[in-house]
């Protein structure tokens, strides 16, 4: 039996989600061992063709060329994950969907006529099929080696849809809300980095995205109530993943 | 010093010299400390570490520790976590299967040296806690080996309640601020003129085995007339109290209630209050392999009613509305618990009011799930009086 070929690919991006992979030094012997690494730019320029069973995909799509690579490396990737913000909500770079893209266009470039982009930023997932997303930014390391793990052995992820709270309860950190009266979007935050921002006093800001169940009616209150006016919870809700807390400010 | 009266007086250096004799007998000395603005549960080194002139200030989703004057070291309300913590921790590995190189595979339970805990400082409401935890976790067929381990060797300190908190409701839960058993010591905190000491009450022969290795004196009447006056006092001061009906029957005849729809508006769905329960047991497995596929674990981890994957069955879950999830969480809490396990599942000790971040009080919405079904009853017997009327004529 040959082992399963992994490719990684980006597209608008940071390069932050697939130096994780690179970040898994004590699994990376471990993980070469189980699949032959095909396609990974940042790991090697030696690369082999397609097609691939497992596609990681870093970043969103901001120009016509990422929509159209996309769909090629859908083409040939038998499960294709996207890995980060940017590939499952559209990144920081989708606060281009809230303005004017040409006038910054105009305003940043020198020569304007160079730049070719769209004016919008999306994920993955509004272009092609995804088989499975990993939220964060950047993704955790344990979660994206459960992710890789569980397609290797055939079974689903064990990647957790609820809110930071409970990781915040199960390490034993003390409520930054309740106790300290610091604005924290964790109670409306999608589980998976270890809660690590509470863990040092300061509140979640959401860089994992919406939980599978949101409440942001009740929460926004609270951030009113610790000092953030209208301005600063917008601010607080457009980072990483504000394309998708803004689908969900719009149902509101 | 051998003897080992009921009732003795510790001062300060009798509290750490507890704490001493504990820790040379191998024991894990677990209490109540300062940490991040709370009062937290952690392994003590020494008395010391205890909160000696802490209090706290709590409501409905806000909690803030305040000096005191006094010095003392109880006289603080719930903090975020209870002895579950150590008890039924937040995750444990049950068993690991390894595949050898013929293919067979090979099973172990995990079966690691449990520590040997003592707890200082458990509340009453607490001891409570623990009793129902132990019947949940260790009565039925089905029982969790490594909590019953954990807790046999348990010893168990309690400490009176003397100061309630504003969302403290045990009395009207049937408990109240003493500990009547349950405990191998119970000190019960007296701070006057005549000085800072505790009254110790032994609970059990490791108790008085413990006791009889620390210096104390013989309690005398001044003593415990204080730590008695300080904790029937305490019974009057709870900040909240329970609808005084059968919230077992009421639980029972709400499930449509409109207050449902209204407490759904409000709860985060975060899980908090499940979390910092401490009576909450439930936990999801965790099914682990590493990249060989050669080795695979189970861990259990808690779990809360509160998540969506908590009910999901093939094709989605199950409670997929906030209504659904809080309705049962609060059912289950203070009515079917009793069919399960025989008691309820709530004790008052008010850290899921304390620790929501949206304030949602389990008493308030105790009282208004009542004032609802009495409104719906009272409009049916006026239907239904109405409807005689109308036969008569």
């Amino acid at each position: 039996m040959t082992a399963p070929m992994l490719a990684v690919f980006k597209l608008a991006s940071c390069d932050g989600c697939q130096l994780t992979l690179l970040d898994c030094e004590d699994e990376l012997l471990a993980l070469a061992g189980q699949v032959e690494i095909a396609h990974f730019l940042e790991a090697s320029s030696n690369t082999r063709p397609g097609p691939y069973d497992l596609t990681l995909v870093e970043g969103s799509i901001t120009t016509s060329a990422d929509a159209e690579h996309i769909r090629k490396i859908r083409a040939q990737s038998r499960f294709l994950v996207t890995i980060g913000a940017c590939a499952t909500a559209g990144g920081i770079q989708a606060l281009r969907n809230f303005a004017d893209v040409e006038e910054f266009r105009r305003t940043v470039y020198a020569r304007p006529d160079y730049i070719d982009t769209l004016a919008t930023s999306t994920p993955v997932s509004a272009h092609v099929d995804v088989d499975f997303e990993l939220r964060g930014c950047p993704i955790d390391r344990g979660q994206l080696l459960e992710v890789i793990t569980a397609f290797l052995t055939g079974r689903k992820p064990d990647v957790p849809n609820h809110s930071v709270c409970f990781e915040c309860k199960r390490r034993g950190t003390v409520c930054v809300t309740v106790a300290h009266g610091t604005p924290c979007l964790g109670p409306v935050t999608h589980a998976g980095c270890g809660a690590i921002c509470p863990a040092y006093g300061r509140g979640c800001y959401g860089c994992f995205g919406p939980s599978g169940s949101v409440n942001l009616p009740a929460l926004i209150p609270l951030l009113h109530r610790d000092g953030m006016d209208d301005r600063d919870t917008e601010r607080f809700l457009h980072t990483f993943n504000a394309a998708t807390f803004a689908e969900i400010e719009e149902k509101m | 010093m051998t003897d080992s009266p009921a009732i003795s007086v510790l001062d300060r250096e009798g509290l750490d010299a507890l704490v001493k004799t504990l820790t040379t007998e191998g024991r894990t000395v677990v209490g109540p400390t300062v940490r991040d603005g709370a009062v937290v549960l952690s392994e003590l080194a020494s008395a010391d570490q205890l909160p000696f002139g802490w209090g706290t200030r709590v409501e409905a989703g806000h909690y803030r520790l305040i000096p005191r004057e006094d010095g003392a070291a109880f006289a603080h309300t719930s903090g975020p976590q209870s002895w579950k913590t150590f008890l039924h921790p937040q995750r444990e590995k049950l068993w690991s299967a390894d595949r050898g190189a013929d293919g067979q595979l090979s099973l172990t339970a995990e079966q690691p040296e449990q520590p040997s805990y003592a707890f200082l400082g458990v509340r009453p409401c607490d001891l409570r806690a623990i009793a129902i935890q132990d019947r949940v976790l260790t009565g039925g067929h089905y029982q969790d080996s490594g909590y019953r381990e954990r807790r046999s060797g348990a010893f168990l300190i309690a400490a009176e309640c003397t100061e309630p908190g504003a969302t403290c409701f045990c009395v009207s839960m049937g408990g109240g601020p003493a500990a009547d058993n349950g405990f191998d010591l119970a000190l019960t905190e007296v701070v006057d003129e005549a000085g800072h000491r505790f009254l110790v009450r032994v609970g059990s022969e490791a108790g008085a085995e413990v006791l009889s290795h620390v210096p104390r004196c013989q309690a005398d009447v001044e003593t415990q007339t204080a730590a008695r006056r300080a904790v029937d006092a305490a019974r009057d001061r709870m900040g909240r109290a329970m609808p005084p009906v059968s919230l077992r029957t009421l639980m029972g005849q709400s499930l449509e209630a409109d207050r449902w729809d209204d407490v759904a508006d409000r709860c985060l769905t975060c899980g908090n209050c499940t979390m910092v329960c401490p009576t909450c047991f439930c936990t999801t497995t965790e099914e682990v392999t590493d990249l060989t596929g050669d080795h695979a674990e189970r861990w259990q981890r808690w779990d809360s009613c509160f998540d969506l994957d908590f009910s999901y069955l093939h094709g989605g879950p199950v409670r997929s509305s906030p209504r659904s999830r809080y309705r049962q969480w609060l059912t289950h809490k203070l009515s079917t618990w009793y069919d399960q396990f025989d008691s309820s599942g709530c004790v008052g000790c008010g850290r899921c009011v304390t620790w929501c971040p949206v304030g949602i009080d389990i008493t308030e919405e105790a009282s208004a799930l009542h004032d609802e079904l009495e409104a719906r009853l009272r409009l049916q017997e006026q239907a239904e009086q109405q409807e005689r009327t109308e036969k008569v004529q």
